[in-house]
This record gives C-alpha cells, sequence and structure tokens, in this order.
C-alpha cells in the first residue's frame, strides 16, 4: 500500500519542482539557481513538519518520501554547482552550497518544531 | 540556465509534464525501495540517502552531457523524462537535511556534520567526474555549454 502512495506521490513531486522551476526563474535575471533553491527548502520545511508531527507512515510515504521527495532534489543541485564552477561563476557556486545547506537545514529544522506543537 | 528548457519547445507542456512525473514516480518508488532495503537504524550514519544521492548525481553528470550539451541527439522528451523525472525524484534534498536534523537530535552532531559534509563532496565529485569523463568520450563539440 505504502509503495502507491509514494508512486503517486513521486508523480506530484517530480512536475511541481518542475513547474516552480520555471515560474521561479522568470522571476530573476541572474545565474543563481533560486528555482532549485526554491523548491529544496520548501520541501525541506514540509518534510519537517511531518517528521516532528509524527504522523501516520502512509502519509509519511505519500507526502514525506514521495512528494517532498521528489520536489527536492540533489542531482539538479550538484549540477548546477558543477556548471556555476565551470563558467568562472566560483563565488555564486560557493554562494549556492552555502545558503541550499544553511537555509535547507534552518528549514527542517523549523518544519519539525512546527510540527511538534 | 534557460537553454535547459529547450525541450519544451514542439513539445506541448502537459507531455513534458506527464514524462516527468512518471519519471518521478520511478525515480522516487527506487528512492523507497533502497530504503526499505537498507534502513538507516535512528542514530546511525544515513548511507542509504548518502549512497542514493551520490549515484543520482554520477548519473546526472553523465546525462546531461549526453543530453543538455549536444553530446547525442536523442528524442526531445527523454531528458525531462531521466533528467527532471527519474534523477530528480530519485535523489532528495528534504530527507539529508531531516536526516541531519535527526543526527542532530540524537546527540551525534559530528556524525551530522560528517554526513552533510561527506554527501556534499561525494555528490561534486561524482558529477564533476562522470561529466568530465563524458565530455571526452563524446569529443569536443560537448561541454561548450548547454545551449542547443
Amino acid at each position: 500500500m505504502n509503495w502507491l502512495l509514494v508512486v503517486v506521490g513521486g508523480a506530484i513531486g517530480a512536475p511541481l519542482r518542475y513547474l516552480t522551476d520555471r515560474t521561479v526563474q522568470t522571476w530573476h535575471e541572474t545565474l543563481f539557481p533560486w528555482g532549485t533553491f526554491a523548491v529544496n527548502v520548501a520541501g525541506s520545511l514540509v518534510l519537517g513538519v511531518l517528521a516532528g508531527a509524527t504522523v501516520s507512515s502512509a502519509t509519511y510515504a505519500l507526502v514525506g518520501t514521495g512528494l517532498c521527495g521528489a520536489l527536492t532534489t540533489y542531482s539538479t543541485f550538484s549540477y548546477e554547482t558543477l556548471r556555476l564552477a565551470e563558467r568562472g561563476k566560483g563565488l555564486l557556486a560557493g554562494a549556492y552550497v552555502s545558503a541550499s545547506l544553511l537555509v535547507g537545514l534552518g528549514a527542517v529544522w523549523a518544519g519539525w518544531e512546527l510540527g511538534a506543537l | 540556465m534557460p537553454g535547459q528548457r529547450a525541450e519544451t519547445a514542439g513539445h506541448r507542456l502537459w507531455q513534458v509534464l506527464a514524462v516527468i512525473s512518471a519519471g518521478g514516480a520511478a525515480g522516487a518508488t527506487a528512492r523507497y525501495g533502497a530504503e526499505r532495503l537498507w534502513p538507516t537504524p535512528d542514530g546511525a550514519f544515513p548511507w542509504t540517502t548518502f549512497l542514493v544521492n551520490v549515484v543520482g548525481c554520477g548519473l546526472i553528470g553523465f546525462l546531461m552531457v549526453l543530453l543538455a550539451e549536444g553530446g547525442w541527439s536523442a528524442h526531445p522528451l527523454l531528458r525531462p523524462f531521466l533528467g527532471v523525472g527519474v534523477l530528480g525524484g530519485f535523489t532528495t534534498f528534504s530527507t539529508y537535511t531531516l536526516d541531519f536534523l535527526r543526527l542532530v537530535r540524537h546527540g551525534q552532531a559530528p556524525a551530522a556534520l560528517g554526513y552533510a559534509a561527506v554527501t556534499l563532496v561525494g555528490a561534486m565529485a561524482a558529477v564533476w567526474l562522470t561529466a568530465t569523463v563524458t565530455r571526452r568520450l563524446v569529443g569536443p563539440v560537448a561541454g561548450q555549454g548547454a545551449a542547443p
């Protein structure tokens, strides 16, 4: 049963990431990958809420493992960082990595505290 | 990176979304399968998430050079399916940050910092290595940029 919920969550999360990235990327002209940054932070916040609230395994499979897992991405994050570094934008690559880690960790922690309320 | 969204040219948005959705479902299910096969005990180092993310980053370096940087002309929906869908759904940033928080809450801050660093270094090494090797293999035309 949980397998099916992961499938459904993944089927929603991945296109949601694509649409969010497309939308966010039209809002700015910079090379900073704000779209991926936004989904990674948002997904970390929601997963933190689920973990803090200790939801049922079915809810966690659907929204946590499926949706949040597919909404967020490490592969695009690493490729974007590589491309920035290769274009001589090492400082921007460093800022992207630092901001993703710091804000992402802050979001998962804030989510956990929210969920535990 | 606007050049990476060229796959929508000639295809309707719903077709792109459909293949991304199918890929995301497959990728997320593969990650779930890995977590079920090799579950991480509470407070232990999250090797499964680490390996999933590093393997996914290695595969995207290979894939992006082949499909987005002009190494190989494939069906235009293949890259959104495999790159955005399968690999995006397989790798995860949210589980990575949650793994970190769980280790900290278990009183294992050094392990949490080590996990964060080792994943980042492993992921960057994997994507750099596969992109570099693939560019060498497919010739000098690739690697000039993601623009078509």
